[in-house]
C-alpha cells in the first residue's frame, strides 16, 4: 500500500481485437502510473472484453484524464474509474504447502475456518489452498502460513469488481448508439 | 480478431449492392480499388520487396490514381500531410515493410500531434513469417500504436476492403488523425471476392460527442455578460470547416481573438478583430490580454505549453469556455468553466443563436497600445530596417507575402524562419498555413510543400526553409525535378541552427555548441536537380528576385543570405508566464 494515495479501480470495455492491452498500458506508461493488478476476460456481451485494472494515485484528476484518454481509443467502448467504496471486489489466491508440514502443524482446521479456505488438492507432496477475498485477507493468510508452515508457491489474481450503485449500462449505451445510427443513416 | 464475417455490428451495408459487385481479384487490386472508392487521387510512396504486389497493381491504374515517387519514406508521409492540410482530404502514403515503415514514424507522430487525416499503408512480410525476424520485418503495429489514432495488421485478403474503409472513416472523422494499415505480403497476393462498402458507424467509436443544450446556454450566457471577452482560435476550426461560423460568432459578439500557429489562416489576417498569433513568439497583445480578459473562449485548440507558458499564472482571472470535439482535451491543461463538446461547425451556430449583438470598443482599444509597442520595438525594424545591415528574415517573408497578394499557401520547416513566417505571412483564405506545430519536425517543409502543391494545384505554394531543416529532407528536390512540381522554395540561410543558437545566446551564456553549419552551395545543388535558383545577398536585389521567382514557371529556389545572429522576438521564455514577454534590445513592456 502506498501512503497518501488512493487505490483506483479502472473498468474498461473493448472490442476483442489484437493489441488492445498494449494500447491501454501505453496510456498508463505515459502518465507514469504503475499497474497494481490486472484482470481481463470476456464480458457478458459476446465479442466484448472487460479489463479491470487497479492503480494508486494521489490525484483524482489524473484518473479523470487517464480514463478519458483510454475512452478515446477507437477500439475501446467505455472506460470509467471507481474507488473501493463504490465496489464489491474480490481477488483469488492459491497457496501450495508441503503435505508433510501441514500434517505436522496440528491446527489446520483452525486456519481453514478462520480464513474460510477451500482445499483444492491433497497429494503426498503438497496441499493447495484457495482463498477468495480482499487483498488484506489473502495477504493475512499468506503471512500466517508463511510463518507457521512455509509456503512453497503463492499466486494472487488481479482484482475483479462490480459497482454497487448502478447497473452496468454498456448494453444500453450500445443499443442507443445502434439506434441513433439507424435513425441517421437508415439501412443505406 | 475481427473479420469480414462479423463486421455486421460495425458497418452497415446493403446486401443488394454486395451481390452486384462480386468479383474475384487479388488483395493488391482490392487495395487500389478501395483507395479509389475512398476518393484517393494521389499517393506518395516508395516501393520495396514487401509492397511490390501493390505497386504492380498500381501499374494498371495509372490514370485513375497518381503515385508520386518520393526519395525517402519520411518525404512520403510529410507530403501526404501537406496534401491533407490544404485539401480537406485524407493524405495517403504507401511504403514497404521494415525500414520503409520505420522511416514513416516521424511523419506519423507529426500527423498525430497536429490532428492530420492520413492513412499510411505499409507492406509486411508474409503472415507465415511474422514474428520470425524475417528480412525487413519490423513490429509496425507495436511501434505505431502509441502514435496513431488506429492501426491494423491485415493478414488475410478478405480483410483488406473493410480495413481500408474503416481506416478512412477513422482518419477523417471526429478529431482527425493518422491510421496505419500493415498488410502482409500473402494478403496482397491472394484472391477473394471484392465489394466495397464505406464505413459510417463503429459501435466503439463516437467521432463527435453529443452536444448538450445546457452547455450551449451557459456558454452564451457567459459571453453575453462578458465585458472583456477574448477568443483563442485553433486548428479545430479549420479541420471542422467552421471558418464562416467562427466569423459570424466573433463579429456578432464583437470578440477580439488570437490564433494558435495551426489556426492562423482560419480568419483573414487583416480582420479588425484579429490580434495575431498566440504563444511563445506570438503577438504581444493577445498574450497580455489573456491575463486581463474576463471570459476566455477557446475554440478547437488544446492549450499547448507553447501557447500557455506557465499554467499556474495563465488566465487565472478568467472564466474559460472550451469548444472542442475531443472530450479528452477538456480540463487537460486549463480548468474549464463551461465545456462545449462537439464539432465547432455545429456548436458555434447554436451559441450564435443565443448571443446578443455587442460592441466592445473600449476593450478593443486596450489592445492598441500593445500592438503599437510591438510595432515600434520589433516589427518596424524587422520588416522595414532603415539602417542597412544584413537582410532580416522578417522582411523577406513580408515581401513574399505582399508579392503574392497574401493569397499563397505558406509552408514552413521548423525554427526561426518558421516563427518569422507565422508572424509575418498574411492570409486571405483558410488552409493556407502548413507547418509542423505540435512535434516541431525539422525536415517537414520541403516534402510537405510538395504535398500541398498536389492538394491545391491552382495555388501558389511558398515553402520557407532554413539551411538546417532543408538539409534534413533535401533529397526531395529529386521528386520536385521528376514531377516538375511548381513550388517556390525560399531558403532563409543564416548558416546556423538559428533557434537553438538563439537559446544559446539567451540561456546558455552564448556558448554556441554545435549550431554553426558549414553549408554546401545550395544553388549548385538546385542546379544539379535542374531547379532554377538564385542567391541574394543584397537588400537591393530582393524585390526583383522575388518577382522573378513568382513569375518563373516551375520550381524555384531563392536563397536569401540573412542576418547570422538574428533573434525572434517577442519571446516568452519556456515555462514562463504568458505575460513575461521579452522584447529584445533592452526594450521593456
Amino acid at each position: 500500500m502506498e501512503e497518501n494515495k488512493t487505490l483506483y479501480t479502472i473498468t474498461i470495455f473493448s472490442e476483442n481485437t489484437v493489441g488492445v492491452l498494449n494500447q491501454i498500458t501505453t496510456i498508463f506508461t505515459r502518465r507514469q502510473l504503475n499497474i497494481e493488478t490486472l484482470s481481463v476476460s470476456p464480458s457478458a456481451i459476446k465479442g466484448i472484453h472487460k479489463f479491470t485494472i487497479t492503480t494508486f494515485s494521489d490525484d483524482e484528476n489524473v484518473m479523470k484524464k487517464l480514463v478519458s484518454l483510454i475512452d478515446k481509443r477507437v477500439d475501446i467502448l467505455k472506460a470509467y474509474y471507481n474507488t473501493n467504496e463504490d465496489l464489491v471486489h474480490q481477488e483469488l489466491a492459491l497457496y501450495k504447502l508441503s503435505t508433510e508440514k501441514v500434517l505436522a502443524h496440528g491446527s489446520i482446521e483452525y486456519l481453514v475456518r478462520k480464513y474460510n479456505v477451500r482445499i483444492l488438492e491433497v497429494s503426498t507432496d503438497c496441499v493447495v489452498f484457495l482463498k477468495a477475498g480482499h487483498y488484506e485477507e489473502t495477504q493475512g493468510l499468506f503471512e500466517e502460513l508463511a510463518e507457521s508452515i512455509g509456503v512453497l508457491q503463492f499466486v494472487r489474481s488481479g482484482r475483479i469488481a462490480i459497482t454497487k450503485s448502478k447497473v452496468e449500462r454498456l448494453s444500453d449505451m450500445l443499443a442507443k448508439r445502434e439506434r441513433e445510427n439507424q435513425e441517421k443513416w437508415g439501412n443505406a | 480478431m475481427m473479420n469480414k464475417n462479423n463486421q455486421t455490428p460495425e458497418t452497415i451495408s446493403s446486401p443488394e449492392k454486395r451481390e452486384q459487385e462480386t468479383e474475384i481479384i487479388s488483395g493488391s487490386e482490392i487495395l487500389i480499388r478501395s483507395l479509389i472508392a475512398e476518393g484517393a487521387d494521389t499517393l506518395f510512396g516508395y516501393p520495396g520487396g514487401a509492397i511490390m504486389p501493390v505497386f504492380d497493381a498500381l501499374y494498371d491504374h495509372k490514370h485513375e490514381i497518381k503515385h508520386i515517387l518520393v526519395r525517402h519514406e519520411q518525404g512520403a508521409v510529410h507530403a501526404a500531410q501537406g496534401y491533407a492540410r490544404v485539401s480537406q482530404k485524407v493524405g495517403v502514403a504507401l511504403v514497404t515493410s521494415g525500414p520503409g515503415a520505420t522511416n514513416t514514424i516521424t511523419g506519423i507522430t507529426d500527423a498525430m500531434m497536429d490532428s492530420t487525416p492520413m492513412v499510411v499503408i505499409s507492406g509486411q512480410v508474409a503472415s507465415s513469417l511474422l514474428g520470425s525476424d524475417a528480412f525487413q520485418e519490423a513490429d509496425v503495429i507495436g511501434v505505431t500504436q502509441p502514435i496513431t489514432k488506429w492501426v491494423y495488421q491485415i493478414r488475410r485478403v478478405e480483410d483488406i476492403a473493410w480495413a481500408v474503409s474503416k481506416a478512412f472513416y477513422i482518419a477523417s472523422s471526429g478529431r482527425p488523425g493518422p491510421v496505419v494499415l500493415d498488410i502482409a505480403k500473402d494478403a496482397q497476393v491472394n484472391k477473394c471476392a471484392y465489394s466495397y462498402q464505406k464505413t459510417i458507424f463503429l459501435r466503439s467509436y463516437l467521432p463527435e460527442p453529443e452536444i448538450e443544450d445546457d452547455q450551449i446556454r451557459m456558454a452564451a450566457d457567459l459571453i453575453n455578460n462578458a465585458k472583456k471577452p477574448l477568443a483563442l482560435v485553433g486548428h479545430g476550426v479549420v479541420l471542422g470547416n467552421a471558418e464562416e461560423e467562427l466569423r459570424a460568432f466573433l463579429e456578432k459578439a464583437d470578440i477580439p481573438f488570437g490564433s494558435t500557429i495551426l489556426g492562423l489562416s482560419a480568419m483573414p489576417t487583416d480582420h479588425p478583430l484579429n490580434f495575431g498569433m498566440l504563444g511563445m513568439h506570438g503577438n504581444v497583445a493577445p498574450n497580455m490580454m489573456t491575463n486581463q480578459c474576463d471570459v476566455l473562449i477557446a475554440i478547437g485548440m488544446r492549450f499547448d505549453d507553447r501557447v500557455t507558458g506557465d499554467l499556474n499564472t495563465y488566465a487565472k482571472q478568467a472564466k474559460v469556455i472550451h469548444f472542442d470535439i475531443d472530450p479528452a482535451e477538456i480540463n487537460k491543461n486549463v480548468k474549464t468553466t463551461v465545456k462545449v463538446s462537439g464539432n465547432a461547425k455545429k456548436t458555434l451556430p447554436m451559441v450564435i443563436a443565443l448571443l446578443k449583438e455587442q460592441s466592445h470598443a473600449a476593450w478593443l482599444s486596450e489592445f492598441k497600445p500593445y500592438e503599437q509597442k510591438e510595432f515600434d520595438c520589433i516589427i518596424k525594424n524587422e520588416l522595414y530596417p532603415e539602417n542597412g545591415g544584413e537582410i532580416k528574415m522578417g522582411e523577406v517573408v513580408h515581401k513574399v507575402t505582399e508579392a503574392t497578394h497574401n493569397k499563397a499557401v505558406c509552408v514552413t520547416d521548423v525554427g526561426q524562419h518558421q516563427m518569422m513566417s507565422t508572424r509575418y505571412f498574411k492570409f486571405t483564405e483558410s488552409r493556407s498555413m502548413v507547418t509542423s506545430g505540435g512535434l516541431g519536425t525539422m525536415g517537414f517543409g520541403l516534402p510537405a510543400g510538395i504535398g500541398a502543391k498536389y492538394g491545391a494545384p491552382e495555388r501558389t505554394v511558398c515553402i520557407f526553409v532554413g539551411d538546417g531543416g532543408l538539409q534534413m529532407t533535401m533529397q526531395e528536390l529529386g521528386t520536385i525535378m521528376e514531377y516538375d512540381i511548381d513550388v517556390k522554395i525560399i531558403l532563409l540561410n543564416n548558416n546556423y541552427l538559428g533557434m537553438v543558437r538563439q537559446w544559446q545566446e539567451l540561456f546558455f551564456d552564448e556558448r554556441y555548441s554545435e549550431t554553426h553549419l558549414k553549408n554546401p552551395d545550395f544553388i549548385k545543388v538546385a542546379d544539379a536537380y535542374n531547379i532554377k535558383g538564385r542567391k541574394v545577398t543584397q537588400r537591393s536585389e530582393l524585390d526583383e528576385a522575388i518577382a522573378e521567382m513568382l513569375a518563373h514557371k516551375g520550381a524555384y529556389l531563392l536563397e536569401v543570405v540573412v542576418e547570422t545572429k538574428g533573434m525572434v522576438y517577442p519571446m516568452i521564455p519556456s515555462g514562463g508566464s504568458v505575460t513575461n514577454i521579452l522584447l529584445g534590445n533592452g526594450n521593456k513592456l
